[in-house]
């Protein structure tokens, strides 16, 4: 009983110290100044006035944090405090503002899916980091235009930052949007961490197939704490395309350029995030986007999207084995990387090899014993755009000789996904080549127009008479 | 307290005395940004000081009002976000990063900004902080392309000495440098970028001056304290301050942006007469009858009407479409022309709000029945009110523009007419160049700060504090009361307090034993000198300096010739013997003053009396100041005595 009389008391401490450990902890315990307190805190060269904040877990335990009546925060050093005098409390409440999100029977309904990540999102003074904001009142409270296009319910399904998104949320998503899909809604946005996005664009583009409807993934690059931030146009953009679009495909929604201008629609299965911070990261990969999308209008890019319909027919194949791996190919790899695979019990290997798909001869012997143990083995390029040709060289000859596949232009990040989707079904060696092999929502594209690489180098005159011109 | 006593009427700038000024009630405290003199900017490698109109690229942002700034978006935040402007960045490459635009998160700051911001806090006796929390300040002109600005707090306290007296410092704190704004058109605002991203220190003092001369006495010491280290930046745009000015029963306002100290007496003088002729003015009102409660105003589509009117703008606009907006302020006759400022009247708050709210950036963007002008005909103001239902009490104001924007514009008039029965409204004003002040934007409050989330907080270790501590320059007004007590005047006292040289100096005057007046002539002048010839006295090693020195107590620089030795060591990088000039020999200086006296002989003087000295000019060019002059003047004289004799 004790035990627990003292547990209770160490959470309530935690609570009312929140984030402070040690010396800091035990100098705000002397003074019973809890987290909020309006204090003066007494040191021997100054008298700060200001209000005792949470402390960041992941800073040290020697400081304690002010907020000053400047509204800037300052740390002091525990052992400079003096005195504490505790003046009242005054407790930080950083909520989005709530408002009903009318409802006019006129318009389309959107389902908007959460996931994480900081499509909208608000302060945690705790970890001095953003927490997402996520009902369609608060929703409704940052981004109100949202209401002129669509009915929108929400629905929560993970907060979790999108390295963490894996097999279980990808199901669990495509198993919420079938619900949706018979529901009857129009549309379907995803709010999503950009990280990874593109690896659930391609794997929704599996599980859900045939899709009467629009499915249109979201994130931001910049929060939406900041007056700057690209949140509310992709989320309006998103909406938009999920409510009014004709395209009933997977796709992610981002901004184009990095200006607020448009956004760009993207095939789930060939998008790709190409820069860490950047607005502009994702690109269409060895195609061009679908469509561009602004406040005002859609502007389809390509012709060979599947239709919005009526009829519910579609598919919902929610498999996954993720005893897959990809394995990124550089010079003088050794074969014990295949091995530690095969030796672990993986049953598909993703190479992301160089140039048409190659890798170095030591490692023959092991895609061999793979070959033999009837592990599936794939090659993708590294280079990213552009087609694995083995028969080119002889290198690339061996490989396949040795079982291995090659997957045409599907990016590595989409065989990836798309292997544990195969084998999560069959693990028939020459079913899963086979599976593989049939493209899906052009994950393997016939052709690749020359617009589809397009990566402008900077410096050249031409290019800088471009930019010059265009701007933004 | 209750103020009712609002009898005393400004003066005239030069009439107004410290007791009137203590009538009003005058306070005024200052934050003072300098831009510090480092490499790279604060938060991304990019070099820090090179300015350029030049651009490859531009970028299209547009601002949002958040949360923490609004804490609710009610009609009024969503009106402003609905007229906001769009923000066009011109982007350099040599001198913006992919972090200025916004699109990488910061890198660690700038150590070197951060050791000089301690410095600089250490001069005023501060308290540096233990550990550094950098926080975002949001500004939704765009003048950052992120939406708000970066900044931290150093230090806290410390203090000014001024008169018998000291200023109380409150903070300093360590930021990024904004945009420069380049145009502001109608719904459009371009910015340049090269200033974007710059380390400078703003320090924060209490509303401790009680006169428009005080203000600006103080800046300049804290401008001085700066300076004295060295390391910040001087020149056009290098300091700015914001003035804040309040009166007895009114409100802070701040004035943005002052880019030269000496406007700072007049243009507190102006806005400490604003606001108290604001709470003149809400007399007025109240003894109208009008107050919060009891105020009316009302407006009214009025394009019909105005189509034949005699005013060329109105007229204009109907033309190409546009609209125009009648509204209506109830019992405020007269009002408009309320002087608010020099030459400035209360209608000026008007057109300012609508001009920065409404974008209605072209003037005049406003007439009103107050006008005496004969913009708009008496009759065509009747009209206007028999269709508006007012009567001679009230006042009229037309905007024209869009229909969105004109709405936006008769909303604004009202809530700025309604503010005028409350008192001063909370803004930030502009600096203008007639020293009056404008409208810029409603004043934040503490509530737009907000941690970064982007970097953790920078602990100070106490070695690195005692480093700094222990190479601390001395606080310029000690050094200047030294000079004084040498004899030397205030105003070169001051001068030599914060010339990088101020402690070679006191080495000069003592071991070498130059002359403390010719020294301080060399100190203060030559910089000046040199400048001309655009050389910077600044780049010169100080033991260059001293050498030089020595060489000219040797006798081995003649005085004449000691500025071409200290031009061409800056010029050769360093000081060398082979600078030193190769003095002529007795035989040759006899010979040239001999060759002197002859060609003068066949010129006529006026002034028997200058001969000795336009001599030695002469003689002193044509040997190139390799003499000295002194020497070379007495040798005419003696020579020209013998002739005579």
């Amino acid at each position: 009983m004790e035990e627990i009389a003292s547990n209770n008391i160490a959470t309530e401490d935690k609570e009312l110290y929140k984030g402070y450990r040690s010396k800091a902890l035990e100098v705000l315990k002397k003074y019973n100044a809890y987290i909020w307190s309006d204090i003066d805190l007494v040191t021997d060269e100054h008298t700060f006035q200001g209000i005792i904040l949470p402390r960041s877990e992941t800073s040290d335990e020697f400081h304690i944090v002010l907020k000053l009546e400047s509204g800037y925060n300052i740390g002091i050093l525990w052992n400079k405090v003096k005195d504490i005098k505790i003046k009242g409390r005054k407790e930080a409440h950083y909520l989005i503002p709530e408002k009903e999100f009318p409802y006019s029977p006129k318009m389309p309904r959107v389902k908007l899916f959460g996931t994480g990540g900081t499509i909208a999102s608000r302060l945690d003074y705790r970890t001095g980091a953003v927490i997402p904001a996520f009902s369609p009142g608060e929703l409704y409270g940052s981004v109100p235009e949202l209401a002129d296009i669509c009915n929108l319910e929400t629905e929560k399904l993970y907060g979790v930052f999108s390295e963490n998104m894996g097999p279980e949320q990808w199901i669990g998503t495509a198993e919420a949007i079938a619900k949706e899909i018979e529901r009857g809604v129009d549309g379907i946005v995803i709010g999503h961490g950009t990280d990874t996005m593109h690896h659930t664009a391609a794997i929704l583009s599996y599980m859900i197939q045939d899709s009467p409807i629009p499915i249109v993934m979201v994130g931001s690059q910049r929060s939406s704490d900041r007056p700057s931030s690209d949140a509310a146009y992709n989320l309006i953009h998103s909406v938009k395309a999920a409510a009014e679009s004709d395209i009933a495909e997977v796709m992610v929604c981002m901004f184009g350029p990095t200006s607020d201008m448009y956004g760009l629609l993207h095939q789930g299965t060939r998008v790709r995030k190409m820069h860490s911070s950047y607005r502009s990261t994702f690109r269409t990969i060895g195609d061009i986007p679908i469509a561009m999308i602004n406040r005002e209008k859609i502007t389809p890019l390509r012709t060979d999207y599947r239709k919005r319909r009526e009829d519910k027919n579609f598919k919902l194949a929610p498999y996954f084995d993720d005893r897959v791996s990809i394995v990124y190919y550089y010079p003088n790899m050794k074969p014990d990387i295949i091995d530690s695979l095969i030796d672990n019990g993986y049953l598909g290997i993703i190479i992301a090899g160089t140039g048409l798909g190659h890798v170095n001869k030591p490692l023959y012997p092991a895609l061999k014993r793979a070959q033999d143990k009837g592990i599936a083995v794939f090659m993708n390029v590294q280079t990213l755009w552009g087609y694995a040709q083995m028969y080119v060289y002889d290198t690339g000859r061996d490989l396949m000789e040795l079982g291995v596949t090659p997957l045409a232009n599907m990016l590595p990040e989409v065989a990836y996904v798309k292997l544990g989707w195969v084998l999560g079904q069959t693990h028939n060696i020459d079913e899963v080549k086979k599976m593989m092999l049939t493209p899906i929502a052009h994950d393997i594209t016939e052709r690749e127009p020359s617009n589809g690489y397009l990566i402008f180098q900077g410096g050249i005159p031409e290019v800088e008479e471009f930019i010059s011109k265009i701007k933004k | 307290m209750e103020i009712d006593n609002f009898d005393f009427e400004f003066k005239p700038f030069e009439k107004m005395t410290d007791e009137d000024y203590a009538k009003i009630g005058f306070k005024s405290g200052l934050e003072v940004h300098q831009q510090i003199l480092t490499e790279k900017k604060l938060f991304c490698r990019c070099p820090a000081g090179h300015y350029s109109d030049k651009y490859n690229a531009e970028i299209l942002r547009h601002m949002r009002p958040t949360l923490s700034e609004l804490g609710e978006y009610d009609g009024t935040a969503l009106m402003e976000f609905k007229t906001k402007k769009e923000i066009l960045y011109h982007i350099n490459y040599e001198t913006v990063c992919t972090y200025e635009m916004d699109d990488t998160p910061p890198f660690p700051m700038n150590d070197q900004a951060l050791d000089i911001a301690i410095e600089i806090s250490m001069l005023y006796g501060a308290h540096i902080t233990d550990e550094v929390h950098i926080a975002r300040k949001q500004y939704l002109d765009g003048s950052i392309p992120t939406g708000f600005q970066r900044t931290a707090i150093i230090s806290v306290g410390g203090q000014i000495p001024y008169k018998d007296r000291f200023i109380n410092v409150i903070q300093l704190s360590l930021e990024e440098d904004a945009c420069r704004e380049f145009s502001d058109i109608g719904h459009q605002r371009t910015y340049l970028t090269d200033r974007l991203g710059m380390p400078l220190i703003e320090t924060v003092t209490a509303p401790e001056m009680r006169t428009p001369q005080e203000v600006a006495d103080v800046n300049k010491i804290i401008s001085q304290i700066a300076r004295c280290t060295h390391k910040v930046r001087t020149g056009i745009g290098a300091g700015r301050e914001d003035v804040n000015v309040s009166v007895r029963g009114g409100t802070r306002s701040e004035i943005k942006g002052v880019s030269h100290i000496e406007m700072i007496p007049k243009l507190t003088y102006n806005e400490a007469m604003r606001q108290w002729n604001l709470l003149r003015l809400r007399e007025e009102l109240k003894r109208r009858g009008i107050t919060p409660d009891t105020f009316q105003a009302k407006y009214t589509d009025v394009t019909k009407l105005m189509r034949h009117s005699h005013f060329f703008p109105i007229t204009q606009a109907i033309s190409e479409g546009l609209s125009v907006k009648c509204i209506v302020l109830k019992g405020f006759r007269g009002l408009l022309h309320w002087q608010t400022q020099t030459d400035t009247y209360f209608s000026k708050e008007f057109s300012d709000r609508v001009r920065v709210i409404a974008c209605l950036t072209t003037l005049p963007n406003i007439v009103h029945s107050d006008s005496q002008s004969e913009f708009i005909q008496s009759s065509e103001w009747s009209t206007l009110r028999k269709f508006t239902g007012s009567n001679e009490d009230d006042t009229l104001l037309l905007v024209w523009g869009s229909n969105q924007d004109t709405d936006t514009a008769a909303k604004e008039v009202i809530i700025r007419a309604k503010e005028a029965t409350i008192g001063i409204p909370n803004e930030t004003r502009q600096a203008l160049e007639d020293c009056t002040t404008g409208f810029e934007r409603i004043l934040p409050g503490p509530q737009r700060m907000y941690p970064d989330t982007d970097l953790p907080p920078i602990v100070l270790k106490q070695e690195r504090i005692d480093n700094i501590k222990n190479n601390l320059p001395i606080p310029f007004w000690e050094k200047k009361s030294y000079f004084q007590s040498l004899g030397l005047d205030e105003v070169t006292s001051d001068q030599l307090a914060v010339s990088k040289y101020s402690n070679l100096f006191q080495k000069l005057v003592n071991e070498l034993k130059i002359d403390i007046q010719f020294t301080a002539n060399v100190m203060i002048n030559y910089p000046k000198k040199l400048k001309k010839h655009n050389l910077d006295f600044n780049a010169i090693e100080e033991n260059d300096l001293y050498e030089i020195f020595k060489n000219f107590v040797n006798g081995k620089i003649p005085k004449e010739s000691l500025f071409e030795i200290i031009r061409k060591t800056i010029i050769n990088g360093k000081f060398s013997d082979e600078l030193l000039p190769e003095l002529c020999s007795q035989s040759e200086l006899q010979a040239e003053i001999h060759q002197a006296i002859a060609e003068l002989q066949s010129i006529k003087i006026n002034n028997g009396q200058a001969k000795d000295k336009l001599l030695t000019a002469i003689v002193m060019k044509k040997l190139r100041y390799r003499a000295n002059g002194n020497e070379v003047h007495k040798l005419i004289t003696d020579i020209l005595q013998k002739q005579e004799n």
